[in-house]
Parts: C-alpha cells; sequence; structure tokens
C-alpha cells in the first residue's frame, strides 16, 4: 500500500466556516525525497501542514504519515515526525542547550542518548560558541537555525518545513539552504512548503504547485517548466500601454502571456515564426507559478 | 531507525509525554523561580501582616483561635489561589497566543490532554508550596508547630490542581487579556472574600454561608485550619473529596476548552 509513501493524502478537505482552505488535495511523498508545496499565499499550505501533525483535523478526505492514519493514530506519527513551524516558538528565556533539552523529552529520547543527541543538533545549528547564551540574544538567522536542529533532535525520518526561510535576507537563506540540502542527501524525507520559488527549485526533487486548497500540477521542476512554459520565453518591454498590446496581439497569436510588472512574457516561444521582439531567456518555474495559480492578487 | 518508531506505545496520558511538558516547565522555572517566588511569597505574607496585626489590634480571638493564627492559616488558601489560578489564566493565554509554545509541544507526540493535564499538575506543585509559606512565617508570630502541617502541601496541591484546571479553561474560552478581567472581578475576588479566610462565614447571612460551602476555596481553608489545628474528622474526608471532585471537573472542562483552541 504505502510502504514507499512518507506522506499519503487523498481528497483531504478543510473547512474554516464558509472559507474551504484545503479542497480536495492529493499529496503523495516518497520516503528519501524531498517534496516542495509551492503556492500563493492563502492557497492552504500552511493549513496543509497542520492536517500532518493533526493539529488541524480534516473534514473529509484520508491522511496517511509514515503509515499511521491519521488523526487517530497521529501520535504516533509525530514521534518520528520532526516540524520546522513558520513561526518561531523557541522558549526564548532559555538558552540554546535548554531549548533542545526540553524537546529531547518531549521527543522521547532515552537519557543515555540524550546529550549525544543535544550535541548533534548544537553542532548542526552551528551554535557551538552560543550554546549558552539565551535564545532572546541569538540573530534571526542563529534561531532559525536552532528551530530546526530542534526539530531534528530525535533523528526524525520526515521533516516537515513550513516556509523554512520566509522573512530573512540572501546570506542566511543560503546557510539553510545547504542545512536542509545536507539533511535530504542522508536521505530524510521532506515536505516543505514555500513560495519562494528558487527555493523550491534548489531544494525540491517534485513539487506540488496548490492554488485554492488544492494541487494543480505536479513534478520534478525541470518537467512542469517544460510542460507549461516551454522552454524559452520571450521578456518584452515598454510603457504599459504597450504592455497591453502585446498581451493582446499574443493571445490572438495563441500564446501564454503572463505580466512580470516590467515587462510582459510571452511562453512556448520555442519555434520562429511570431512578430514580437524582445529579450529571449529560459522558462523558469515561475513562469509556471504565475500561469497556474493566476497573476491576480486576492 | 524503523526500531525504535515499533517501541512507541500509541495511549493516553503517557508518562513519557507528561514528564516531556513538565521538563519544559522545570527548565523554564530555572529561568524566573525568584521573580515568582517574590510575589507569591510576598503578597500572602501582607495580607497575613496587614490583617494579622491590623486587624488583631481590634480582635484578639476568632473562632476560637488568635486571631494571627486564624489569618495565618486562613491564607494558605490565598497562596494557593494566586500561585494557581493566576498563573494558569496568564501563563496559558501568553503560552497559547504569543510565545506560540503549545504548537511546538502539540507538534511532538503530545496531545492537548496530556498537555493540559501536564501544565495543571505543575502548577499545583507550585501552589502546593507556595501554599506553606504563610503557615511558616505565622510560625514566627506564635502558631504551633504539629504533625498536622504535613499534610498542609498536600492540601494546597489538591485545591491546586482544581484552581489551575480552572485558569487554564479560562484561558481556553477567552478570546483575549480582557475577558480575565470579569472573571477575576466576578469570580475569584467575591470567593477570595467568601473562603473565611479573615473572618468566619458564621458572621455572614445564611445565603452567604451556603455560597461559602461551595466554594472549593473555603473548603481548603477549612482543611487547612483542620489539620494544623489536629482538628481533622470524617467531615474533612468530604472536604477532601469535594476538592478532588471540583479538579475532576474542571480538568475535563479545561482539557475540553483547550482542544478548541488548539485544535482546528
Amino acid at each position: 500500500m504505502s510502504d514507499e509513501l512518507a506522506i499519503r493524502l487523498r481528497g483531504a478537505v478543510k473547512r474554516y466556516g464558509q472559507i474551504t482552505a484545503v479542497n480536495g488535495l492529493d499529496l503523495d511523498v516518497p520516503v528519501g525525497t524531498c517534496v516542495g508545496l509551492l503556492g500563493p499565499n492563502g492557497a492552504g499550505k500552511s493549513t496543509t501542514m497542520r492536517l500532518l501533525t493533526a493539529q488541524a483535523i480534516a473534514d473529509d478526505g484520508e491522511i496517511e504519515v509514515l503509515g499511521f492514519r491519521l488523526p487517530k493514530e497521529s501520535k504516533a506519527a509525530r514521534a518520528d515526525c520532526g516540524v520546522v513551524p513558520q513561526l518561531d516558538n523557541l522558549d526564548v528565556t532559555l538558552t540554546v542547550e535548554q531549548n533542545l533539552l526540553v524537546f529531547s523529552h518531549l521527543y522521547r529520547i532515552p537519557r543515555a542518548e540524550r546529550r549525544e543527541a543535544i550535541e548533534r543538533a548544537v553542532q548542526m545549528a552551528n551554535l557551538d560558541a552560543r550554546r549558552h547564551d539565551k535564545v532572546d540574544k541569538l540573530s534571526g538567522g542563529m534561531r532559525r537555525r536552532l528551530l530546526i536542529a530542534r526539530a531534528l533532535v530525535h533523528r526524525p525520518r520526515l521533516v516537515l518545513l513550513d516556509e523554512p526561510t520566509v522573512g530573512l535576507d540572501p546570506q542566511v537563506r543560503q546557510e539553510l539552504w545547504a542545512l536542509i540540502d545536507a539533511l535530504r542527501a542522508q536521505g530524510t524525507t521532506i515536505l516543505m512548503s514555500t513560495h519562494y520559488i528558487e527555493e523550491a527549485q534548489r531544494l525540491a526533487d517534485t513539487v506540488l504547485i496548490m492554488s485554492h486548497g488544492k494541487g494543480v500540477a505536479a513534478g520534478p521542476p525541470a518537467e512542469l517548466v517544460a510542460e507549461h512554459a516551454g522552454r524559452e520565453v520571450l521578456e518584452v518591454y515598454g510603457p504599459p500601454a504597450r504592455l497591453a498590446e502585446v498581451q493582446a496581439e499574443a493571445a490572438e497569436a495563441g500564446l501564454s502571456t503572463r505580466r512580470t510588472g516590467t515587462s510582459i512574457s510571452i511562453l512556448g516561444v520555442d519555434e520562429n515564426g511570431h512578430p514580437f521582439e524582445g529579450e529571449r531567456r529560459q522558462a523558469n518555474l515561475e513562469d509556471v507559478f504565475v500561469l497556474l495559480t493566476g497573476e491576480e492578487i486576492e | 531507525m524503523a526500531a525504535r518508531a515499533e517501541t512507541q506505545r500509541i495511549g493516553r496520558l503517557e508518562r513519557s509525554a507528561l514528564t516531556g511538558v513538565l521538563v519544559r516547565e522545570v527548565v523554564n522555572f530555572t529561568s524566573y523561580w525568584k521573580a515568582s517566588t517574590f510575589s507569591s511569597t510576598v503578597e500572602p505574607t501582607i495580607y497575613l501582616l496587614a490583617f494579622g496585626f491590623g486587624f488583631g489590634s481590634l480582635v484578639s480571638r476568632v473562632g476560637g483561635f488568635p486571631y494571627v493564627e486564624f489569618v495565618g492559616t486562613g491564607t494558605v488558601a490565598t497562596a494557593v489561589l494566586f500561585s494557581s489560578a493566576f498563573p494558569a489564566m496568564f501563563g496559558t493565554f501568553v503560552k497559547y497566543k504569543f510565545q506560540r509554545t503549545y504548537d511546538a509541544i502539540l507538534a511532538a507526540p503530545v496531545d492537548t490532554e496530556e498537555l493540559v493535564t501536564g501544565e495543571a499538575i505543575w502548577i499545583a506543585t507550585r501552589a502546593g508550596v507556595y501554599g506553606c509559606v504563610p503557615m511558616i512565617v505565622a510560625i514566627f508570630f506564635g502558631l504551633d508547630v504539629s504533625w498536622g502541617m504535613l499534610l498542609v502541601p498536600l492540601i494546597g496541591w489538591l485545591a491546586g490542581l482544581g484552581w489551575a484546571c480552572f485558569g487554564i479553561m479560562i484561558a481556553g474560552f477567552a478570546s483575549s487579556f480582557e475577558n480575565f478581567n470579569y472573571v477575576v472581578s466576578a469570580v475569584l475576588t467575591p470567593l477570595f472574600l467568601l473562603a473565611g479566610t479573615f473572618f468566619p462565614l458564621s458572621t455572614l447571612p445564611r445565603w452567604a454561608q451556603i455560597l461559602g460551602e461551595v466554594n472549593p476555596l473555603h473548603q481548603c481553608v477549612q482543611l487547612v485550619r483542620d489539620a494544623v489545628f489536629l482538628n481533622l474528622s470524617w467531615v474533612d474526608l468530604l472536604r477532601a473529596g469535594y476538592l478532588a471532585l471540583f479538579a475532576l471537573v474542571l480538568w475535563r472542562i479545561a482539557i475540553h476548552a483547550m482542544e478548541r483552541k488548539l485544535i482546528d
């Protein structure tokens, strides 16, 4: 059945009053892979993450995590999961080591292995020199590293990362990517939600693009790009009025376009035989993302 | 890796989950014990001094005891209330809303039931210890030491458990800090005054006496006095049973309230 799947969702539905946050979501996360949930704000990524730890209970559908059926067997699944939340919830008046100590207990690490587990997490977070410092003395990047290390203290088989680098500067982001990539190299299964396209492209083996609580496309990033945006894109610049014209002309010629704010991107211009002038560039995941999740901000 | 997963039991109120919640509280306590001990000690002591000596100069004996001893034993319940209901209300709300601590704990193999139980046990234990402070202060002012005093931390623990669950329940139902004002003014202050701490309830009108009898705080005051003055009888067993029932009922309601709050 789902021996080879770390996560399996079928038709998962989660409603909050009138709002349907997750609307019939199917999701497979094979063991040993890194899957990225990509979608705009409000697509249902965070709700999906909460469903996986039974902090939200689905109204409909099936959810299995590490072979355990949720919500009934969720506690057994959580024992082997590590969760990195979107919002920092470290104990700020405790030191780095104390935070890890608390979670070594919450994750039931046997006494004999506790010391070593905490040590490993300190090294992983690269906080050796700051281990006795209180969390509120740490920089944003250090706190984020600690938050990730805390989720890994018990060597979970599955790691859930909810927007792991949101709001961080590029240097810190790279540092965290290296950390996540190392984890991936060790064979840990990862589900990561993000709205940073570069993050998904770099780290994820497969990506599920979400929109309005549903998956709208799934596959390896390169395949999604090839399938939905083609090989090359033409970038046409000009004043807003000109861009509107270009968009209309492209639509007449049967080509998909997307706005980038400063230009119009014309997709699927791999062959010649169209009248447009502009800069050619490789199609990327962002083209697919905007094409599939819509241009309008709701 | 897989071997460890198989050894994990799936059950309710698991010891390892409760331990995890308690360890978190104990480690946190090392960072704030001074402030918490200070307020839990000083407040009841001030009540003891103000009433014991201020009022005590007007009335020498109340209910058959020197007034300082009457108040010294009575404020044990005050200390228990102040170190259980209040921290439970405010602490739970802060941990839920501002620190998001409970999100982190519930992502670990801990259920809401275990979380609430662990938190209540911890608060009750603190209340049991802090509850002894006014009694110890009163010893310096002439309260005779007796073996019954050994029961006081246990009585404080049991009463503290109920009040801790009460506080967690209120935090679970509250949508903002302001809601606590209603509870403090309309519930806790009247119960605090109707406990027989500073004056015996027998001086009050009949309806107030009946209200006093259902007030768990009053039962706590009576139990402490009977233990300290070695007047224990079968009625005290009923009082302890009543406190246990109070704790049991509020424990279940607190779990329900927090589940509603924490699990979508």
